[in-house]
């Protein structure tokens, strides 16, 4: 393997910077990795090469004319295929969006463009962000590289995968229920759900709106705040982008720090369906960060028992509503059009098509749940739910800084053990979940290997929404201090594929 | 609260244009009674004097300058269309023959 992967992308970044090595050869070296093992891994349904080579010569260009480079300029990164790319296929993992390539860039799109940003390809995903395991995917499924035959966790599997891999340095991700948090856990990398509304969702596919939200992903936490200062910030395309500044979150993961810092451990998130390799990685973190100095409590948020229920009526409710646009007539794939058939005939036997099981089933759960007669025993009760849980948050936070967590309650799973069976499938995001009602944010980073299965466990750090910059304190101290205990960090035990 | 039947399930996808075959009708009403029944829990709140939240976000009709701006041409705007004529979005027919 090359040198040239195995560097942070801060490091990539610096040695871009110095003319030590130039962006064009650290975009080579990532395009050779993946030509080597994207075979097993399938990360990448789509591949730039010609486009992320010709960004990383014009980023070396700029150097030699002496330019100020960016904090990751000519870095490449792995682009979740749920953000519009005009220059690139965007089928968000469905068959209905097959070939499509948007006319236009989303707002992550053109952030990464302008910070110089070298995107390689798009990663592999649930359909539609609908998923636990990236099984849902239309183009097959994703494999995890610290096991090929168990899911990279999903929806964005490919993107935590292609890290885990080695084949980016720098990934996107989005979660609506733990779609970047769930997915890091399990590949041994890191991500960030930031507060809603700090990273726009323009030009990201819509599934659930008021709980999307778009986010960092990279194998140590300083990436991952590089990367998060990116893509954060007001954008007018986006009516629910918030007009605040952005917390100094690499500030804060360079100066990881938790002496005097209130922890809160919360006690609904153990039990029946958690790992005991989990919990016990999950209870050596707590005692980590007490032994750093802070100081931990458990506190009781009693609604998060129902979070999962809620979720499950809120977010199909509102996918039964934003999948209403692909209805065969403006873009994306068309079936059946004869000459004989109605326009209402023609987009049923298209969503048919080119819609999988997971969206079906979703699609058709929020239709009930939002029909006259269902409404108020379940999206109205849904709805108090999530008032509940918001409060639940608010006053763990009167008593505490941050909140932990196991991200998951196991680690990965083999590849169809849960394919057909949604609930099972479902409980792989019942920590996560909350934070993605409430709209608080959220990371995930690696805290040991299961001594059962040899897998990696995620620590789910939590924060009140707009200090996201607490969880890469708290994460890099973590980070900091069980490297030093294992003498490297965790993701080089990963097997070499 | 009650399960959901074949035929309900036969209604939901029409209500939602998905031309389901019948197995897919019988394999999606079990996995369907499943989740309904799971998520019921919720229905425990249904009558406690709670405000809903719809939003993490306490906005209300956000808006920007009206103003001219460069958008899309109609051929980027049509780019994607499955069929066109006279850059015009051209669809099947929406009203019957009678």
């Amino acid at each position: 393997m090359s040198d040239l992967t195995r560097l942070t992308a801060a490091e990539a970044a610096e040695r871009i910077a110095s003319g030590e090595v130039s962006a064009a050869e650290i975009t080579g070296a990532h395009l050779d990795r993946i030509d080597a093992v994207d075979k097993k891994v399938h990360a990448f349904l789509h591949l730039d090469r010609e486009g992320a080579l010709a960004a990383a010569r014009a980023v070396d260009s700029a150097r030699a004319r002496g330019e100020r480079l960016g904090p990751l300029a000519g870095v490449p990164l792995a682009l979740k295929d749920i953000f519009t790319t005009r220059d690139m296929p965007t089928t968000v993992g469905s068959k209905i969006l097959e070939g499509w390539v948007p006319p236009y860039d989303a707002t992550v799109t053109r952030r990464l463009k302008e910070a110089d940003v070298v995107i390689l390809g798009k990663t592999n995903m649930d359909e539609f962000a609908m998923g636990s395991s990236t099984e849902n995917s239309a183009y097959g499924p994703t494999g995890n590289p610290w096991d090929l035959t168990r899911v990279p966790g999903g929806s964005g599997g490919g993107s935590s995968a292609s890290l885990a891999a080695y084949e980016a340095p720098l990934a996107i991700g989005t979660d609506t229920g733990g779609s970047v948090r769930q997915p890091a856990a399990v590949t041994g990398t890191v991500g960030v759900k930031p507060t809603y509304g700090a990273v726009s969702r323009y030009g990201m596919v819509a599934f659930s709106s008021s709980l999307d939200q778009a986010g960092p992903c990279a194998r140590t936490v300083l990436d991952t705040a590089l990367l998060h200062s990116v893509l954060a910030g007001h954008d007018e395309m986006d009516s629910t982008s918030i007009d605040q500044p952005v917390p100094d979150v690499v500030g804060a993961a360079r100066h990881g720090d938790v002496r005097g810092l209130r922890v809160g451990v919360v006690r609904e998130f153990r039990g029946e369906g958690y790992q005991a390799g989990v919990m016990q990685r999950f209870d050596e973190s707590v005692e980590l960060l007490r032994e750093l100095g802070a100081e931990v409590v458990e506190v009781s948020c009693p609604s998060f028992t129902k979070a999962l229920a809620a979720y499950y009526l809120i977010a199909p409710s509102e996918c039964s509503s934003n999948l209403a646009r692909f209805d065969a007539l403006r873009y994306g794939m068309r079936i059946g059009d004869d000459g004989t058939r109605s326009a209402e005939e023609v987009t049923s036997l298209t969503r048919e098509a080119g819609f999988g099981d997971e969206v079906k089933r979703r699609v058709m759960l929020g239709t009930y749940a939002l029909s006259s007669g269902y409404y108020d025993a379940y999206y109205g009760s849904a709805q108090k739910v999530r008032t509940l849980i918001t409060r639940d948050f608010q006053r763990a936070f009167e008593a505490v800084d941050v909140l932990v967590s196991p991200t998951t309650p196991t680690t990965a799973f083999p590849i169809g053990e849960r394919a057909d069976d949604p609930m099972a499938m479902y409980l792989a995001d019942l920590c996560t979940i909350p934070s993605n009602l409430a709209g608080n944010a959220a990371m995930s980073l690696p805290c040991g290997l299961a001594p059962e299965d040899g897998l990696p466990v995620g620590l789910q750090i939590i924060a009140p929404a707009m200090a996201d910059d607490r969880l890469y304190r708290v994460g890099a101290a973590v980070e900091t201090a069980l490297q030093a205990r294992w003498g490297h960090p965790l993701i080089e035990e990963a097997p070499s594929l | 609260m009650p399960g959901i039947t074949r035929e309900e399930v036969a209604h939901l996808a029409r209500l939602a244009r998905l031309d389901l075959n019948a197995e897919e009708l019988e394999h999606f009403a079990g996995q369907l009674d499943d989740i309904i029944g799971a998520v019921a829990a919720v229905s425990d709140v249904a009558d406690e004097d709670v405000p809903p939240t719809s939003h993490p976000l306490p906005l209300t009709n956000v808006m920007r300058p009206d103003e001219v701006r460069p958008s899309l041409t109609p051929e980027q705007a049509l780019s994607g269309a499955p069929a066109q004529e006279q850059q015009r979005f051209k669809v099947p027919q929406i009203l019957g023959e009678e």
